[in-house]
Formats: structure tokens, C-alpha cells, sequence
């Protein structure tokens, strides 16, 4: 975090909703200095150290990766921490917790149940994509490339044999421990897969959890249960990886389900409310026109 | 006081504790225990944990039959490992986790990792600083992001919710989210017995009890005030192992990042150096070549172990050096050099380097395609940890075995890194050790008979319980009482560690450093913690996450003021030579408080059994 502004800085004017379990929300105003550099978790982070110490919000990583520090900003649920406040020295800013989400404390949202619905959705590799594999005998303690080489052939034969990826790990993960050093000439398989296959999943692959989505998205505002932005997402994700088979199981859990992929309109709000580029309303849109045959 | 069981206990959500998790899970099926539980304790969801920032790689030699450099080899991964560690990297640990980093990186490919590719569709790999042949896998330069988010979302497919537990339907993965462990248990033998945590949700503690646990908390280089670590890292398992009676080796041994934004300390990877990048002084002029990494590099032509691509200590050194001459760009946090990526142009800097310009941008206000970004150096890895072989496997004061005790990725000194980590070295350790951990820690279970974590085992569970009860009770009681500002307390060991245990030290800083240290513990024993609510209590964690760091920086004070000797990341004024015996500093906890540290010859084996 930057060090603090010093005394007689200018001040921006700071109101958090608050609340305790099992309580009503309610607005505290905060005086707090800033510079151009001032991020809205910074704004909390001066309230917690220099006025109330138990003013409550989640942060870790400052750098808009880890996703923790969701949320509503003016209305707006944007990540604290790349949020600056000096855009809104006149207005004042306005902070809530992120919207559609159970209040835990002050800014923190119950998360248990989007990882509940990100986890209906499989997200995760189902063994049987198209990828095919190549494989070479781990170099071992050998220290030749030569040798390595060698034995390639032979170690592409084998997981030919071995039918499918998932048996190589399989038996990897099955393998006795091997005495120090001396590591077993374990198959050392990987898919295959282009610059344009990872193209076709990297874009969803970026989420970060976040959650903003369902707090920008007005669907759950009529339908709590929808499974949502980031989970339909994330599920794409794997359905558009070559090394994924699992797309007949993840339909089924996003369209033989009215919580599924349906409710959505195509709004797109989730869309602009991603802050790492990822596109769920499109996510959702060919989750549709799939399940429709299309 | 709630007690649940387990048969594993994991602390830590970051790539080594769910590595550790996953291989155990493994071991107990090839067991025939499907109904094993690994319970899975962490203070923040796992997706959240700090290997989510590691961006430039992993590094693992790949074959030729995978499209690798037939001119690399295991050998080299080795030596170059070993050249970076200045004598204290352990050969046997260095070999350990080099062997099996193909297989792991290969692992996680088949896990759904988005490794980036070449055109024929095989893992591309990057140049890395003081990696003498292209190793490093990454996924454009969000590696760490992509390897917690694979392994995470692996993990979850072998979740086993809270509510199932002691049914006996079914073993997984048991997830204890935004659980704060407290400190470590044992039963009356001295052998592990599992930890005691606070749920934050239920504003409640409660003991997690297990034969066998494995510490994956990961690094304390949160304590600078100048860091790239998430608010998170700070020490906490390294400051349980200290309780616990534990040594830590080499913890003065703290890698200093070079390319870091002024003030936020927000990493630019080295990746951007390893794609061609190049370091400027204030005149424009490429200064690496003054202070001994040269001959310079064509622009566009980076080579191994030259220049910028050098050892990360020697950069962030002539970084210090740059900065005392004169060479440095004025800031408000201090001087800056730039890191200039122009000449890469915008479809590199976009297919490669997507973050680093996505930080810039956001953090810096600067377009990389257009203008050089001013950096600046800030602590980045915590190289020692708790004293481990080369499988995690914990050992005490005397290097004999924790019976049930394991630690794994950053918070573990296993040998690999020795005094300086090459970058991408640590990624792969967190799959490499975590694994080991995890299998032995459920091996370890396996052969320990029956549990004597289970319900009804007789006197070990209850005196687990009580030893649980009383610790919870003690660290509780810190609430609503004291009258330091902890805030205080935190900011000035952020300066007093950035000022004096840096990048060069002496004699006088670090007398001054440790008087400072052992003056905010003294006042830290009535820090204020005013919040006084059960769940969540942010204020409450903050003040136990001080608490640790305090300890861990006593430790790193203590052993660098104990190393009168320049050694990779430690560098002297005062004693710039290095010495003829490699030595490692172990800090235990003294009698009277604050830590002793004493000096031990580095052995061929390391040391270890």
C-alpha cells in the first residue's frame, strides 16, 4: 500500500455502508486525504488504521489478480484496489458491498455460494477432448539429451497404448514414492494443442472470481438462483479447451436447469463490469444458441 | 471448543498446500482409503492466495521429444540452480525438485494448465534470469494465476462439503475458507497432532485434528514496507514453527526484486526482461555493464546470465549502486531506473506480456508500447523458512524428523534456493515439494495406525483438545485491550526493515534494526486491538499477522547480523568478502524471548538425516 498522504493534503469525501450480522445497514462518512495515486482500498485501508479499526473488507494482492476486493462503488462494482479516488473529488464516493450477495460484515460478501455454483458447472478437465498427446520418457537422472531422444518413439507408442492422458496421470499419481534422487522414468505426456486453440479459451480463462458480474448483473435481482455470469463463464472455458470433453456434462447442468442458462437476457451488463476482459454475456449466448441446436 | 478429524491437515490454499492436498488425496486411493479427508485450512479462499501474482514461469528442462533444447539437460537446470544459490543450495534437494519438474509442469498441462505454446503445439519456454538455456514454461506472464486457478479448480471436484463430514460417504478435499490457524498441536509424544484455528464466518475456534500436517503459508516479505507480496504473507507458519520450538535457516537471505513500480512495490516480471527488455539509468544509457553484468547485449539479442538477465540479486545490487551514483531517476519514493520495452512492440508486449502492460497502464499511467516505465527494487521471496529435506519433511534444532510434520513451497528451506532463487524456480518447487509432502504426510497417516486424531482415540485427542482450547483462549484475549496503535507498529518495521535489512547492510543498521525490532515487540505485547466482534474480526487477524511478522523479522535480523560475510542475497559493507565455509544461519526461539541464532557448515547432504 502507498504510504499515507501527509497532514494538510487534500481530503475526499469517503461514506461506507456498514453493517453487522444481523443489523441494518448504515452510512459512515470519512474525511480521508489522497493523492493521484489514492485507490479506493487505500481510502478503507486509512479509515481502518487512522479511524476505526474495525471497519471490515477483504484485499490481499493490491494489483488486480486475486480478486478480493469487490465492490460497489457509487453504485458501480468495480475492484478497490485499481479504483482511484481521485476521480471523485467533487461527487464523494459511496462505498457498499457488491450487490446480490449476503453481507458477512461491512464490505465482505458471502462467496461459499458462488464457489457452490461455479462447482455445479464442472470446472475443472473431463478427460476426452480432441487434443491428441505427444509424450517423451522423462530425462531422468540422465543427463544426455541424446538418450532422451532416443527413447522418444517408444514413449509416444506407449501413451498411444495407454489410450488416453488421464492414464498416464493416473499412473503417475499411483506410483509409489520414489527414494530420493532417483526419480521413476515416468511417461511425461502433454497435450497438444496451437497458439489458436489456446486463443479459443484464453479470453475466459481470465477470470479472477471476483464476482463483480452478479453484482452488476439485473437478472438476480428476479432469479437469486441464477447460476450466473463468472460460473457460465468459467464452464465455457473448459467447454472450448481441445483437451476438454466435458461439454455434454456442463450442458446439462446449465440448460436442463430453469436456474441455468435461461434466465439471462443478454443485458451484458456482467460483460462491462469484468474488469480482466472476459466476456460471460457471449459465454451465455453460446451456451443458449448450443442448447437450442443452434 | 469444536473438534473435527481428519486425516491430513493442509495450512495454506496457495499452489503448494493444494499440490500437497491433491498428491495426498492420491496416496490415500492408491491406499484403498477413499474415504480419506484432507481438510484444506486457509485465512483466505485459496483462488485469492499469493501464488495468484506470480507471473514469469516455471522453470523444468523439456525434452527434446517435446520441442526442448537438445543442447539443455537436467545437469544444467542443476548447476545453474546451484551456481544461484552461492554455496548454500543443497544438491541433493536441487536434484530433487530439477528431476521432477517436467513431470509436474507436464501434470498440470494435463490438468487443464494453459501453458503458452509454440506453433507446433508444444509448451513454449522462456529465457530466465540466471537460467543458462530457455526452461521456463509460461502462460503468457500470469503463470502463478493460471496454476492456482488449474489447481484449484481441480480441487474442487474433489470437494467434500463441511456438512458430510464424519458421515463416512466419502473422502476429498475438506475446505476450511477464511480459517486462521493459530498455531500447531501435539500430543503427548511430541508428535503432531493437528492445529487449533479461528473461523472467521462463525466467529468461533476450533481445533482441526490430524496425525500428519503439512505448512504451505508461504513467505513474510510483507513485513517491507517496499514489497511485491500481497497483504497476506506475513509469516504467519514460519512464526508457528519458531513457536513450536523449530529452527528457521537462512531467513536473512531475502530476494530484493528489481523491476517494481515506485511506492505500491506492484512486480514487472523478469519476463519482461527474458522477452528482450532492458534496464536504463536516468540518461537513457544501459548501466548494467558499470557494475559488473556486462558485456552489454545487443539491443534484442538477451543472453543467459548477462545484463538484465542476470541474477536477480546482482540486478537489484547494481541497482543500489546505480542509485548512490547519481544514475537515477527522482521520485517521490525514492530513485528509479527504466525498464524499457518499447522496442518490443505492441504484439509482443500484448501476446507475451499482457499483465506487466496492464499494470503499467493502471498502476504507472504508462503505455509500455510508448514510454520506458520507471521501476525500482523491492522485496519480493523469503529464500529460508523452516528447516526441511529435500521431500518437506520438517526437521527440528537437531535435524531429526517432526514425526507428522511437512512444509512446502516458500515457507519451507528445503536447499533448492540456497542465498539467491533463480526466477521460476519457485513455482515448480510448490508443485514439486508440495507433492512430496502431501504423499508422505498421508503416508505417514497410513502407517501411524489408527488415528490418534479420531474420535474416541482416548487421551491424545484430549489433550489436543486442551492444549487447543488454551492456545485459542490465549490469542483471543488479545481482543479488546492494549494501547498501541498497531498500524504504528506495522509502518515502522516496514521502514525500519527497508532502510536496514535491504539490499546492501552493516554492522550499525542492523544494530539499529535489531534495537528497532526488539522495541516494536516490546510494544507490540499491548497492542491495541479494539474491535471486539467474534466473526470477521479484520483488526484481530491484522494484529496476529504483526504478531508474526515481528517474530520472522527478529529471526532475519538475528541472521544477518550473525552472517559477517557477503553471500547471494546477503551483502556486507561492512564484510564484503565471502567466506571459504558455506555456513547457514538457524534461528530458534530463545528461553528469555527474541531468537538465538547459531551457524552451521553447509554438508554435502545438507545436513538433513
Amino acid at each position: 500500500m502507498s504510504e499515507n498522504p501527509a497532514d494538510g493534503a487534500p481530503t475526499v469525501r469517503v461514506t461506507v455502508t456498514r453493517q453487522e450480522p444481523g443489523q441494518e445497514p448504515r452510512d459512515e462518512t470519512f474525511e480521508v486525504p489522497y493523492t493521484d495515486r489514492t485507490s479506493v482500498l487505500d481510502a478503507l485501508d486509512w479509515i481502518k488504521d487512522h479511524v476505526d479499526p474495525s471497519l471490515t473488507f477483504r484485499w490481499s494482492c493490491r494489483m488486480a489478480v486475486c480478486g478480493s476486493c469487490g465492490v460497489m462503488v457509487n453504485g458501480r462494482p468495480v475492484l478497490g484496489c485499481e479504483t482511484f479516488v481521485s476521480g471523485y473529488r467533487t461527487s464523494g464516493i459511496t462505498v457498499g458491498p457488491l450487490a446480490h450477495a449476503e453481507v458477512q460484515r461491512d464490505l465482505v460478501v458471502d462467496t461459499d455460494g458462488f464457489l457452490d455454483r461455479l462447482r455445479s458447472l464442472s470446472p475443472w478437465l473431463v478427460p476426452g477432448g480432441e487434443a491428441a498427446t505427444q509424450s517423451a520418457p522423462a530425462a531422468g537422472s540422465s543427463p544426455q539429451g541424446a538418450d532422451a531422444d532416443a527413447d522418444a518413439d517408444a514413449g509416444a507408442d506407449a501413451v498411444a497404448d495407454a489410450g488416453s492422458v488421464q492414464g498416464a496421470d493416473a499412473h503417475v499419481g499411483g506410483a509409489p514414492a520414489a527414494p530420493v534422487g532417483v526419480p521413476a522414468l515416468d511417461l511425461l505426456a502433454v497435450h497438444s494443442q496451437t497458439p489458436g486453440e489456446v486463443d479459443a479459451y484464453r479470453g475466459f480463462a481470465q477470470c479472477i472470481d471476483c464476482m463483480l458480474c452478479y453484482a452488476a448483473c439485473p437478472v438476480l435481482d428476479a432469479v437469486p438462483g441464477f447460476v450466473g455470469p463468472a460460473a457460465i463463464a468459467t464452464a465455457r472455458r473448459w467447454d472450448t479447451d481441445s483437451r476438454d470433453g466435458g461439454d455434454a456434462l456442463r450442458m446439462a447442468a446449465m440448460a436442463e436447469n430453469e436456474e441455468g442458462i435461461w434466465p439471462c437476457a443478454q443485458i451484458g451488463a456482467c460483460t462491462r463490469a469484468c474488469p480482466k476482459g472476459v466476456d460471460p454475456a457471449r459465454a451465455i449466448r453460446d451456451a443458449q444458441r448450443i442448447a437450442m441446436g443452434g | 471448543m469444536r473438534v473435527e478429524h481428519a486425516d491430513v491437515v493442509v495450512v495454506g490454499g496457495g499452489a503448494a498446500g493444494l499440490s500437497a492436498a491433491l498428491a495426498a488425496l492420491e496416496r490415500f486411493a492408491a491406499a484403498g482409503r477413499d474415504d480419506a479427508v484432507v481438510a484444506l485450512v486457509s485465512k483466505v479462499y485459496p483462488m485469492r492466495s499469493h501464488t495468484v501474482a506470480a507471473e514469469g514461469g516455471a522453470a523444468g528442462v523439456l525434452p527434446p521429444a517435446l520441442g526442448g533444447d537438445a543442447d539443455d539437460s537436467l545437469e544444467q537446470h542443476v548447476a545453474d540452480t546451484l551456481a544461484g544459490g552461492a554455496g548454500l543450495a543443497h544438491e541433493d534437494a536441487v536434484r530433487f525438485v530439477v528431476e521432477r519438474a517436467p513431470h509436474e509442469l507436464a501434470r498440470l498441462e494435463r490438468l487443464g494448465m494453459p501453458w503458452s505454446r509454440t506453433a507446433e503445439g508444444l509448451p513454449a519456454v522462456r529465457r530466465f534470469g540466471g537460467m543458462s538455456r530457455p526452461r521456463t514454461w509460461f502462460a503468457a506472464d500470469k503463470t502463478g494465476f493460471h496454476l492456482l486457478h488449474t489447481l484449484f479448480q481441480t480441487a474442487l471436484r474433489h470437494d467434500v462439503a463441511r456438512a458430510d463430514a464424519g458421515t463416512g460417504t466419502g473422502g476429498g478435499v475438506r475446505r476450511y475458507d477464511e480459517h486462521v490457524v493459530l498455531d500447531l498441536l501435539h500430543d503427548p509424544g511430541h508428535r503432531v497432532a493437528g492445529v487449533v484455528a479461528h473461523d472467521q464466518h462463525r466467529g468461533e475456534p476450533l481445533a482441526v485434528l490430524a496425525p500428519a500436517v503439512v505448512l504451505a503459508t508461504g513467505g513474510a516479505a510483507r513485513a517491507w514496507a517496499t514489497s511485491t507480496n500481497a497483504g497476506i504473507v506475513t509469516g504467519d507458519g514460519l512464526a508457528m514453527a519458531l513457536r513450536a520450538g523449530l529452527p528457521l535457516r537462512d531467513m536473512e537471505m531475502v530476494q530484493v526484486h528489481p523491476t517494481c513500480l515506485p511506492g505500491s512495490g506492484i512486480l514487472l516480471t523478469e519476463a519482461a526482461r527474458g522477452e528482450g527488455g532492458v534496464l536504463l539509468d536516468a540518461d537513457g544509457r544501459r548501466y548494467l555493464a558499470d557494475y559488473g553484468l556486462g558485456p552489454e547485449t545487443p539491443l534484442g539479442a538477451p543472453e543467459p546470465r548477462r545484463m538484465e538477465l542476470g541474477p536477480r540479486d546482482k540486478i537489484s545490487q547494481a541497482f543500489w549502486q546505480a542509485d548512490r551514483d547519481g544514475r537515477t531517476l527522482p521520485t517521490p519514493d525514492g530513485g528509479a531506473v527504466l525498464l524499457d520495452l518499447r522496442h518490443l512492440g505492441r504484439d509482443v508486449l500484448s501476446e507475451r506480456l499482457p499483465l506487466v502492460v496492464g499494470l503499467a497502464k493502471r498502476f504507472a499511467g504508462i503505455d509500455p508500447a510508448q514510454e520506458p516505465v520507471p521501476v525500482r527494487p523491492a522485496a519480493h521471496y523469503t529464500m529460508g523458512g523452516v528447516v526441511t529435506d529435500p521431500r518437506g519433511a520438517v526437521l527440528d534444532a537437531d535435524s531429526a524428523p517432526v514425526p507428522g510434520l511437512y512444509a512446502a513451497g516458500e515457507c519451507a528451506s528445503t536447499g533448492l534456493h540456497g542465498a539467491n532463487r533463480l526466477g521460476s524456480n519457485s513455482l515448480v518447487e510448490t508443485l514439486v515439494v508440495g507433492r512430496a509432502a502431501g504423499e508422505d504426510a498421508a503416508s505417514h497417516t497410513l502407517v501411524s495406525g489408527p488415528a490418534h486424531g479420531t474420535p474416541g482415540s482416548g487421551s491424545g485427542t484430549t489433550v489436543a483438545t486442551e492444549q487447543a482450547r488454551a492456545l485459542a483462549d490465549r490469542w483471543l484475549s488479545m481482543r479488546g485491550r492494549g494501547s498501541e496503535p498497531p498500524a504504528v507498529i506495522r509502518r515502522e518495521l516496514g521502514r525500519v526493515l527497508d532502510a536496514d535489512v535491504g539490499i546492501y547492510r552493516d554492522a550499525d543498521g542492523l544494530a539499529q534494526a535489531q534495537a528497532a525490532v526488539e522495541d516494536l515487540s516490546a510494544r507490540y505485547a499491548d497492542v491495541r486491538v479494539a474491535d471486539t466482534a467474534a466473526a470477521f474480526n479484520t483488526d484481530w487477524l491484522q494484529a496476529l499477522e504483526l504478531g508474526a511478522m515481528l517474530d520472522v523479522a527478529r529471526a532475519v535480523v538475528a541472521g544477518a547480523r550473525a552472517r559477517t560475510e557477503s553471500r547471494g542475497a546477503h551483502q556486507r559493507l561492512d564484510h564484503p568478502g565471502t567466506d571459504d565455509v558455506a555456513r547457514h544461519t538457524l534461528a530458534t526461539a530463545a528461553p528469555g524471548g527474541g531468537v538465538q541464532v547459531r551457524l552451521e557448515p553447509v554438508t554435502a547432504s545438507g545436513g538433513a538425516r
